[in-house]
C-alpha cells in the first residue's frame, strides 16, 4: 500500500525528517510514537502534501503511484485521509456543503456521477450514527463552535463519508475524555475494511488499546529508531523514551 | 477645462428644454441646485468624502443626454420574462430615467398606494411631492447646530462637521433630472407584495442618466422594495441617482438594491433616509457586477427608538471599483443602528468603505454597531477602509471595527485534504464570506436567488450583463 524510502523533508529550511524508511501493507495498522518534535506530524503532513513542507530527498509510492507528484486533493481521491490534530474552523461553510463538495469531487475523479441531494443526505444520516454526531452539528458551519471532542468526532465522521483506504490519525486522542475516545475508536474500527490501513500517531497507550496496532515505530530526531510489535507501545507507556535513546547511543 | 464646466454650460444652454420636459415641482429646485453646483464643482480626491472616488475624472468624458425625452423603443418584458422564482412581485421598469408606464404589473398595489413616474406624480399631486422632494437630502446637509462645531487639540481648532456641506452630485442630479419614480404609502398601509423596480440602461451611444426616486411611507406603513440595476448595451453609461426616503412614525421599510451592470457603467448613487420615531428601515445593497460605483448612504435618525440596519456586499474583480460611503446620524435618544459591509476583491479590483456614525449630544442611549470585513484574494486588489465613530453623548453603547484579510490558508488546505480542489475551496471560502450579508435578507426567495447569483458570479459565469439574471 505505502512505501516510503529515505524520506527527507524540511520546513522553512530546517530539516525535520532525516531519512525515513517505512512500508505499510494492506490492512495493517501502524502506530507512530515519539517525543514532541521528533517529526511525527511532519511525516503525516508530508504524506498529505501540505504546501509548507518541502521534500528534499526520497520517495513515497502509494498503491503503485508516485505520491509526491500528486496534489493534496488528488491524494485524497486516491484514498488518503488525515484526521487533523487541530481541525480547522470554517465559518460560513456548512458541513453539508463541505462534505457534498468533497464526496462529489472524489466521485468525479473516479468517473462517477455526482450524488443527488437526496442520496447524499441519506448517506450523511447513516454515517453520522457511526460516530454519534448530533444532527445539529451537521447543520452548522465546519467545526465552528464545536468542542474539542466534537471536532475529533467530526473528523471520524468525515472519514466515514470519504471511505479512505489509508487513514492517518494525528493525535486524534488528544483532548478526548474516555467516553469520546471510545466513540471515536469504535467508529474507526467499524469503518475499517479488510484492506484499510492506518498510521496512528499518539503519545498514549489508551488509544492503542482500542485500535490494536500490528506494528509500533519509535521516531527520534527525524528517523525511525525502533520498530516492534504492540508490546513496544506498552513498554514505552511504562518506561518512557529515555531507554531507547540510551540504547541507540550505546 | 475642469469637468464641471461642460455641465454648467449644458445647464445654461438647455435650461428651457429641461423645464419643458419636466414639471413645476422638479423645476423649482433647479436654479438653487445650479448655484450650489457652480460653487462646489465636481469633487476630486482632495475632498474628504470623495477621497477614494474621483468624480472629476469620472464625469470628464462627454456623454449624451436625452433631455428632449425621446422615446426609447424597448419592451422590457422581451428581456425580462419572469420574476424572482417563487416570489410574485409588483414589477415596474425604469428605462434610463423614465418610468415605463406602458408595462404595468398584473397585480394592483394595496389601496391608496401610489407607484408611478415622479414627473406624473408631481403634476398630479404637487403639494404631496413638494413637501418631500429635495427636502430629505437638504435636511442631511444642514449644519449641526447643537453639537460643537469643532474642538481644540493642543490649542488648535479642528473643525468637525464640514462634511455636512451639500453634495455636488446631488446638486447636479437636482439640476438635470427630469423624471424617475415615486412611491407613496398612506397611513397604516401594509404593502404585502414586494415592489420590484428594474432599472434598465439602454442606448446606442454613450449616455448620462439622472434618475430620481422619492419614497414616502406615512405613519405605520410597511413596504418591501427591490431595485435591480442593469445595463443592456455595450456603451459607456454614467448614472447619477438620488433616492430620498421618508419613513414616518412606526413605518417599516426593507430596501434591497442589486447592481448587476457592466464594466463600462459608472454609477453615483446618493440615498437619503429620514427616520421618525419607532420606524424601522433595513437597507441591503449588493454590488454583484459593475464598472465604477460610488454609493453614498445618509440615514438621519430624527425620531426616538428608530432602528436602521445597513448591510452591503461587494464582489469585484478585473479593475472594478466600488466605494460605499455611509453616514448614520443619531440625532435623538434611544435609536439603534447596525451596519455590516463585506467585500471580496479579486484581481485588480479596488474597494473603499467609509462609514461614519455620528452620535449627537442629545442622542443618549444610542446603540450602534459597525463592521466592515474585507477579503483581498490577490496581491493586486486594494481595499481602503475607514470606520468612524463620532460620539458627543455620554450614555451610549457603540462599537466599530474593520478587517482586511486574505483567504485562510489553513482552511484551504483542510478542504484540499478532503478532496476539494484549490479553486473550489477558494470559491467556498469567498462564498461563505459574503454569504453573511445575504443571510440578512428577510425575503426567502430573494435570499436563495442571491446566494445562487453570488455563486455564479464567483464561478465567472456573470461576466457581463445578459439581461436580468434575477428573472431568468
Amino acid at each position: 500500500m505505502l512505501e516510503i524510502k529515505d524520506l527527507h523533508a524540511s520546513i522553512n529550511g530546517k530539516e525535520i525528517l532525516k531519512g525515513i524508511n517505512l512500508t505499510i501493507k494492506d490492512g495493517e495498522v501502524h502506530a507512530l510514537m515519539g517525543q514532541n518534535g521528533a517529526g511525527k506530524s511532519t511525516l503525516s503532513n508530508v504524506l498529505v502534501g501540505h504546501p509548507a513542507y518541502e521534500v528534499t530527498q526520497g520517495s513515497i509510492i502509494f498503491n503503485g503511484k508516485d505520491l509526491l507528484a500528486l496534489k493534496p486533493e488528488e491524494r485524497a481521491h486516491e484514498g488518503i485521509f488525515m484526521s487533523f490534530q487541530t481541525p480547522v474552523e470554517i465559518p460560513g461553510v456548512s458541513m453539508v456543503n463541505f462534505m457534498r463538495a468533497a464526496v462529489n469531487a472524489k466521485r468525479k475523479y473516479l468517473g462517477e456521477e455526482p450524488l443527488t441531494a437526496g442520496e447524499f443526505l441519506k448517506i450523511m444520516r447513516e454515517k453520522r450514527k457511526i460516530v454519534e454526531l448530533d444532527n445539529k452539528l451537521a447543520n452548522r458551519s465546519v467545526n465552528e463552535g464545536f468542542s474539542g471532542g466534537e471536532k475529533k468526532r467530526n473528523e471520524i465522521f468525515q472519514m466515514a463519508m470519504l471511505e479512505p483506504t489509508f487513514a492517518i490519525l494525528d493525535e486524534t486522542d488528544s483532548g478526548l475524555d474516555v467516553d469520546a475516545l471510545r466513540i471515536v475508536a469504535d467508529g474507526f474500527n467499524k469503518l475499517r475494511k479488510e484492506n484499510t490501513s492506518a498510521m496512528v500517531i499518539t503519545h498514549y497507550q489508551r488509544l492503542l488499546d482500542y485500535l490494536k496496532p500490528d506494528i509500533v515505530h519509535v521516531l527520534l530526531n527525524g528517523k525511525i529508531v525502533k520498530t516492534g510489535g504492540p508490546e513496544l507501545a506498552l513498554e514505552i507507556e511504562n518506561r518512557g523514551f529515555d531507554w531507547i535513546k540510551a540504547e541507540i547511543e550505546a | 477645462m475642469k469637468s464641471e464646466q461642460q455641465y454648467i454650460e449644458l445647464f445654461e444652454q438647455c435650461r428651457q428644454m429641461l423645464s419643458s420636459h419636466s414639471c413645476e415641482v422638479m423645476d423649482s429646485l433647479r436654479d438653487e441646485a445650479f448655484t450650489t453646483f457652480q460653487r462646489l464643482g465636481l469633487p476630486n480626491r482632495k475632498v474628504e468624502r470623495y477621497k477614494y472616488t474621483d468624480a472629476q475624472e469620472a464625469f470628464a468624458p462627454n456623454y449624451g443626454l436625452n433631455l428632449n425625452r425621446l422615446d426609447i423603443p424597448v419592451n422590457p418584458y422581451d428581456v425580462f420574462k419572469c420574476d424572482v422564482p417563487n416570489m410574485s412581485t409588483l414589477l415596474y421598469f425604469i428605462v434610463n430615467d423614465a418610468f415605463h408606464s406602458k408595462e404595468l404589473p398584473k397585480y394592483q398595489p394595496e389601496e391608496g398606494v401610489i407607484i408611478t413616474s415622479l414627473k406624473d406624480a408631481a403634476t398630479r399631486y404637487p403639494e404631496l411631492v413638494m413637501k418631500y422632494y429635495g427636502q430629505i437630502a437638504k435636511k442631511a446637509e444642514t449644519p449641526l447646530s447643537t453639537t460643537p462645531e469643532g474642538q481644540y487639540v493642543d490649542g488648535e481648532f479642528i473643525p468637525m462637521h464640514k462634511n455636512n456641506e451639500p453634495d455636488a452630485i446631488t446638486a447636479l442630479n437636482t439640476m438635470l433630472t427630469q423624471d424617475g419614480l415615486f412611491i407613496y404609502l398612506p397611513k397604516n398601509t401594509v404593502q404585502d407584495k414586494t415592489i420590484q423596480v428594474i432599472n434598465i440602461l439602454t442606448s446606442k451611444v454613450d449616455l448620462m442618466v439622472n434618475r430620481r426616486v422619492l419614497m414616502v411611507l406615512e405613519e405605520g406603513a410597511q413596504a418591501k422594495v427591490l431595485f435591480c440595476d442593469h445595463a443592456m448595451d455595450d456603451v459607456n453609461f454614467l448614472t447619477t441617482q438620488v433616492v430620498e426616503v421618508f419613513a414616518a412614525k412606526g413605518s417599516s421599510l426593507e430596501l434591497y438594491e442589486l447592481e448587476e451592470t457592466h464594466v463600462k457603467n459608472k454609477r453615483f448613487s446618493n440615498l437619503y433616509v429620514q427616520q421618525h420615531e419607532e420606524s424601522k428601515v433595513t437597507l441591503n445593497s449588493l454590488t454583484l457586477h459593475n464598472g465604477y460605483t460610488r454609493n453614498m448612504t445618509y440615514v438621519g435618525l430624527v425620531g426616538e427608538q428608530a432602528e436602521v440596519n445597513l448591510y452591503g456586499g461587494v464582489i469585484a474583480d478585473k479593475k472594478q471599483h466600488v466605494d460605499n460611503h455611509t453616514l448614520v446620524d443619531h440625532q435623538v435618544p434611544k435609536c439603534i443602528s447596525n451596519e455590516l459591509y463585506k467585500y471580496v476583491l479579486d484581481e485588480e479590483a479596488v474597494g473603499a468603505f467609509a462609514g461614519r456614525i455620528l452620535v449627537r449630544q442629545e442622542a443618549q442611549q444610542t446603540e450602534s454597531q459597525e463592521t466592515n470585513a474585507n477579503l483581498c484574494a490577490t496581491k493586486t486588489a486594494h481595499m481602503y477602509t475607514q470606520p468612524m465613530l463620532e460620539i458627543y453623548a455620554d450614555d451610549v453603547k457603540c462599537n466599530h471595527g474593520a478587517t482586511v484579510g486574505q483567504l485562510n490558508e489553513a482552511a484551504l488546505f483542510y478542504m484540499r485534504q478532503r478532496g476539494i480542489s484549490l479553486e473550489e475551496a477558494k470559491l467556498l471560502l469567498k462564498f461563505a464570506f459574503v454569504g453573511e450579508v445575504i443571510d440578512k435578507v428577510d425575503l426567502e426567495p430573494l435570499r436563495d436567488r442571491l446566494h445562487y447569483l453570488v455563486e455564479k458570479r464567483f464561478r465567472g459565469e456573470l461576466n457581463k450583463c445578459t439581461g436580468c439574471k434575477l428573472c431568468k
